[in-house]
């Protein structure tokens, strides 16, 4: 019983780290109907410059009070931010283009800038994985004799804080509801007076920035970092959004927990070598009987 | 100064001659019809003014300013709304959501206030409800403004298209065949509606087939046939024009 709830923690863990993944995604998709497979390696960046912050600030071992918080802070921004502008950058150089091009043709670009990304990052950070600060202590906390620790609070608490002011912004503000205007009917949406390039450019920095937040957070988590960690991560949050239903907010949220959950469970019972088999057998079955995703259909409101 | 000038414009896509020098002024407050038998380019002139379509040749000049080549989103933000022949909302929107969406250009909240929810935004989306539900009554959906718009019945999704329309406190409305699949009854209380719209100052052009809706509703009419103007005056006028019967009826004029 301690192992299945330690277990179903780590899963929910690692879950809202997918999660966090899975909203760009799906809000990507949601608006121009792309699957932007660079986004995984958005998310690898996010760790490649939380870590830089963090080294400029000087923090390199586990940190206390103040120094925690703002050192902790900057890199969690910082690398929102500059994952939010290189999402930007992303969709003006090489989609906005092809936007109104055969669907193949953004989908090779998106596998093309994501070699790009990966030998940008191979060649930053070297080949090999990097270690990345250990900058939280650690204490456990022991809940019903499982210990839980701050790492897996920070993490978890951090995704769900983020989940949720992505609801309030989509459904009570302006450049919210325009987005969800866009992905229902671009041209009426035009003649409502929204520029659309605009808010497609909007839902490219908020992806991306949530990328670069999961970014921050597996740093921490894992204390390690590779240039190659979004491919695999990547694919499994592109699951987690096909599952939920893609186009779907809290669809790619729902997912996300289950993916992360099913992962770990898998590891636990079947072994690390099966936990892959398992997420992706998911993955084919939901395409199988249920292609639209759990919540594809009943809440069908895209981004 | 007319609201709305068009100068003879051209639209040609490939060898049809969609629209064939086509001029037309309305004057701010007026009521006015275009009509013309299917295929006469009605829409491709809407398609015009609003910018979906850059005009192959001509002008377009709005309250004074020159919008035959600036993006559609920049044309409905000075201030011409529409709706469409083919029902267009955001059907997996709320009512409400429809009509706060067509407020969109004229609120003030950017990027940063809508992440940051400061309280000048927060003021703003309050003030922004209260005005779409103001709409939405004037229309007289208040009672279904929580439903998403693809399970409203059909006259009240394009009650709904109206409402939106007039949310961007357009000065120019169009209506695309507003009465379309409506039975008399409601093209009745239709026509009360879009009286109602002009006394609250926004002129209105629209497309209509319902000659009775038309002749009874427009101050002034447009003929478009084949793509060219071919008769433009009051509904009295346009009736009596012999090329105006000949398009309708096919018979040579006498």
């Amino acid at each position: 019983m301690h192992e299945f709830l330690a277990q179903l923690i780590n899963g929910i863990s690692l879950g809202s780290i997918y999660a966090l993944i899975a909203l760009g995604y799906t809000m990507v998709y949601g608006i121009i109907g792309l699957i932007n497979f660079a986004h995984g390696d958005v998310y690898t960046l996010g760790s490649f410059f939380s870590l830089a912050i963090l080294g400029l600030l000087g923090a390199t071992g586990e940190l206390h009070g103040p120094a925690l918080v703002i050192d902790a802070g900057l890199a969690l921004f910082g690398a929102a931010l500059l994952c939010g502008i290189a999402g930007v950058l992303i969709e003006r150089l090489a989609y906005r283009r092809l936007r109104n091009a055969p669907r193949l043709a953004p989908l090779i670009t998106a596998i093309g800038v994501s070699f790009i990304l990966e030998n940008a990052m191979q060649v930053w950070k070297g080949p090999s994985p990097v270690p990345f600060p250990a900058i939280l202590p650690n204490p456990a906390v022991t809940v019903a004799g499982v210990a839980i620790s701050l790492q897996q609070f920070v993490v978890v608490g951090l995704a769900i804080a983020t989940m949720l002011a992505l609801q309030l912004f989509v459904h009570g503000t302006r450049v919210g509801r325009a987005m969800r205007a866009t992905a229902q009917d671009r041209d009426a949406a035009q003649l409502m007076g929204i520029d659309i390039n605009k808010t497609i450019a909007i839902t490219f920095l908020i992806g991306s920035a949530l990328a670069g937040v999961a970014g921050f957070v597996s740093g921490v988590y894992y204390q390690s970092t590779w240039f190659f960690n979004g491919f695999g991560a990547g694919l499994k949050a592109f699951t987690a959004a096909v599952l939920g239903g893609i186009g779907n907010l809290a669809g790619a949220m729902l997912g996300g927990f289950l993916i992360g959950i099913v992962e770990s469970f898998a590891t636990w019972l079947l072994g690390g070598q099966w936990s892959n088999v398992a997420v992706f057998a998911i993955l084919i079955l939901a395409l199988v009987f249920r292609p639209s995703g759990l919540l594809g259909e009943t809440l069908p409101e895209k981004v | 100064m007319p609201l709305l000038e068009l100068d003879a414009v051209t639209k040609t896509f490939g060898t049809l001659v969609a629209a064939n020098g086509v001029s037309l002024r309305i004057d701010s407050g007026a009521i006015v019809a275009m009509i013309g038998p299917n295929g006469a380019g009605k829409s491709t002139i809407f398609n015009a003014i609003t910018g979906i379509y850059a005009p192959t040749a001509g002008r377009i000049v709005f309250d004074g300013k020159r919008i035959d080549r600036e993006p559609t989103y920049r044309i409905a933000a000075a201030g011409i709304a529409r709706t469409f022949q083919n029902i267009r909302l955001f059907s997996f929107m709320s009512a409400l959501d429809n009509v706060m969406v067509g407020e969109h250009a004229r609120l003030r909240a950017r990027l940063w206030d809508s992440l940051l929810h400061t309280p000048a935004q927060r003021a703003e989306e309050r003030e922004t409800r209260e005005r779409a539900r103001e709409l939405l009554a004037f229309v007289g959906l208040e009672r279904l403004s929580e439903r998403y718009a693809r399970n409203l019945p059909y006259g009240s999704q394009r009650h709904l298209e109206i409402a939106r329309a007039l949310a961007s406190s357009p000065k120019l409305l169009l209506l695309d065949e507003p009465a379309a699949g409506m039975n008399p009854r409601e093209k009745h209380d239709l026509v009360a509606l879009i009286r109602a719209i002009r006394d609250r100052g926004v002129t209105v052009l629209l497309i209509e087939h319902d000659m009775g809706l038309v002749m009874e509703l427009a101050e002034r009419i447009t003929v478009l046939d084949h793509g060219e103007r071919i008769a433009e005056g009051t509904p009295a006028e346009v009736r009596r024009d012999p090329h105006v019967i000949e398009a309708y009826l096919g018979a040579p004029a006498p």
